[in-house]
């Protein structure tokens, strides 16, 4: 049984349909990425996961439970973190007080915070600092240590590598593997060199539809059907 | 001038207004027991709207809620309160401090009880059904203002209502050419009080952590596995006790209350809530403050300019920072 299915989700924001039909599994472990052009509905996706779009009609469904109705926060609970392309941090709070809210109990487990500094040693550097004063780099760091500051079983990651410089999406890179290696990241991206890279399984979304899924070996090998789907060249 | 503006941010910054304010209505007035008069008046007006102000500025800042309509707890807070210490008239008359205190205690949970029940019927029957229409929501807390104060008007009249004080209240403090009003005193005290309870669970509590974080970003709250609709319900009622004890605190300082106090009110506090900055307790203390002066002073040296000067203050505020003194949301 797969970790996370989507049946046939269609999402509706006001008046218009953003997803139309889109089903796909997701296995448990490693990084499974979801690709597409701009504007495809990849982010639409993980909304519609996260309870903050609810899809009429199709079906979620997490560990065989159908979440595609449930409260945005009993999904969370279940197991599920979000990151989202705005990082969504709270710039007021503090680095630590970001890395505390993210917690069940409100205290952080003094091995699983080594973990997270060994990860992201700059969270460490800066962990009385308000985040807003943090750089771009560094803000991601933090939206993404404050996912996995309590293990996971799904971790939802939207386009993480957006404006960050190269040595930070290296940097992103190697933190993500490591972490894939407990829990399963859906990745949403459009740096396709980046996704290759950690990428195990995939599927492409094309006007609110999947349009095709795999692995992602097999993807990466086939520039036609690269050009095909995503008009890129890599 | 960027070393000027670098200097004023390491001495304290916007924090410095108040200061600032009453050192130059000090050269202004010229006579120090006048300015020592007006200052305190000043700053016990103010920290009375800061009681009133601070449950709006959180409301409106995690909710993102325009509501007119909380000028009715505060009509109803003053009412409440005045019709406990009428009923308790005989122990304010008596000497006894115990007694006196007993009767100002009772007046007081009786406008926060029913601030915190009118809150919750208010936010769950009026407020949920206009989440995120601003122009229904004025719309619909407008009229709930009117029909609170005709309601008032019903149960209580139109006459002016008189507000008895306990007796260790009354007179003032008399220390040189100087005169301090007691409840005056009393009102700054207590005002003061609630904004170290305020910014203590704001700052220290995992409540508290959560509102802040709820001002910023709601939708993340959520995704961390927060129920932020229950903690709406929570602050909603906070906000709605605090504008009832502030209408109260206000009743014992007028001592003769009319159905209208409430939205009498209402200017100054969004005022303050605008001026301080959405969703922070420390702007709402800093706006209420300068408020509070700001009228005080302009009423003493330009009597004509009394009602135009927080609508001034507000004005040159904005222009300089168009957020307020001290946003919650940077």
């Amino acid at each position: 049984m797969s970790l996370l299915s989507l049946k046939s989700v269609r999402t509706d924001i006001g008046q218009y349909a953003v997803l139309h039909d889109v089903s796909f599994e997701v296995p448990e472990g490693g990084v499974f990425v979801l690709l597409g052009r701009n504007g495809a509905g990849k982010t639409t996706t993980l909304r519609s996961i996260m309870g903050l779009w609810t899809p009429s009609p199709g079906s979620i469904t997490f560990r065989g439970q159908d979440i595609t109705a449930m409260h945005t926060a009993d999904i969370a609970r279940l197991g599920i973190a979000y990151v989202p392309e705005n990082m969504g941090i709270f710039g007021t709070l503090t680095v630590d007080e970001n890395l505390v809210l993210a917690t069940a109990t409100g205290r952080i487990d003094p091995d699983r915070l080594k973990w997270v500094h060994g990860l992201f040693p700059a969270l460490e550097t800066f962990r009385d600092k308000q985040a807003w004063s943090l750089s771009g780099g560094q803000k991601q760091m933090l939206s993404v240590a404050r996912a996995i500051i309590e293990p996971r079983d799904l971790i939802l990651i939207d386009e993480p590598t957006k404006g960050l410089a190269p040595s930070i999406v290296d940097a992103m890179a190697e933190a993500f593997r490591e972490i894939a290696e407990t829990s399963t990241i859906l990745l949403v991206e459009q740096n396709f060199g980046f996704a290759k890279k950690l990428g195990r399984d995939m599927a492409v979304i094309d006007d609110g539809r999947v349009v095709h899924a795999g692995s992602m070996a097999e993807f990466a090998a086939d520039r036609a059907l690269q050009d095909r789907l995503l008009s890129l060249s890599m | 001038m960027d070393a000027i503006s670098n200097t004023f941010e390491r001495l304290g910054g916007v924090n410095l207004l108040p200061i600032l304010l009453a050192a130059v209505a000090f050269v202004l007035i010229g006579a120090p027991s006048s300015w020592v008069t007006l200052t305190v008046a000043g700053l016990a007006m103010g920290m009375m709207v800061f009681l009133m102000a601070s449950g709006l500025s959180l409301v409106f800042g995690l909710m993102d809620v325009l509501n007119f309509g909380h000028s009715a707890f505060v009509s109803f807070g003053a009412f409440v309160a005045a019709t406990v210490l009428a009923g308790l008239s005989g122990w304010l008359a008596s000497d006894s401090v115990a007694l006196g205190s007993l009767a100002l205690i009772l007046a007081f949970t009786a406008a926060i009880l029913f601030g915190l029940v009118a809150g919750w019927f208010f936010e769950t029957v009026i407020i949920r059904p206009v989440y995120r229409d601003h122009l229904r929501q004025i719309l619909i807390t407008m009229g709930a203002m009117i029909v609170a104060e005709q309601t008032i008007l019903a149960f209580w009249g139109g006459t002016p209502f008189s507000v008895p004080r306990p007796s260790f209240l009354e007179g003032a403090w008399i220390i040189g050419d100087v005169s301090i009003e007691i409840y005056r005193g009393f009102a700054f005290v207590l005002g003061l009080i609630v904004f170290v309870g305020l910014y203590f669970v704001l700052n220290r509590t995992r409540i508290g952590l959560l509102v802040r974080a709820g001002v910023e970003d709601r939708e993340m709250v959520e995704a961390l596995g927060f129920r932020i609709d229950r903690l709406f319900i929570g602050v909603f009622m906070l906000g709605s006790a605090l504008a009832a004890l502030g209408g109260a605190m206000w009743a014992g300082y007028e001592t003769l209350i009319t159905p209208a106090l409430g939205a009498e009110l209402m200017i100054i506090v969004f005022i303050v809530v605008i001026i301080g900055g959405l969703g922070s307790i420390e702007g709402t203390l800093l706006g209420a403050l300068l408020v509070g002066l700001m009228s005080n002073y302009l009423g003493f040296l330009a009597p004509k300019m009394a009602l135009a000067s927080n609508m001034i203050l507000m004005v040159a505020i904005l222009l300089w920072r168009p957020n307020g003194l001290r946003p919650a949301v940077k």
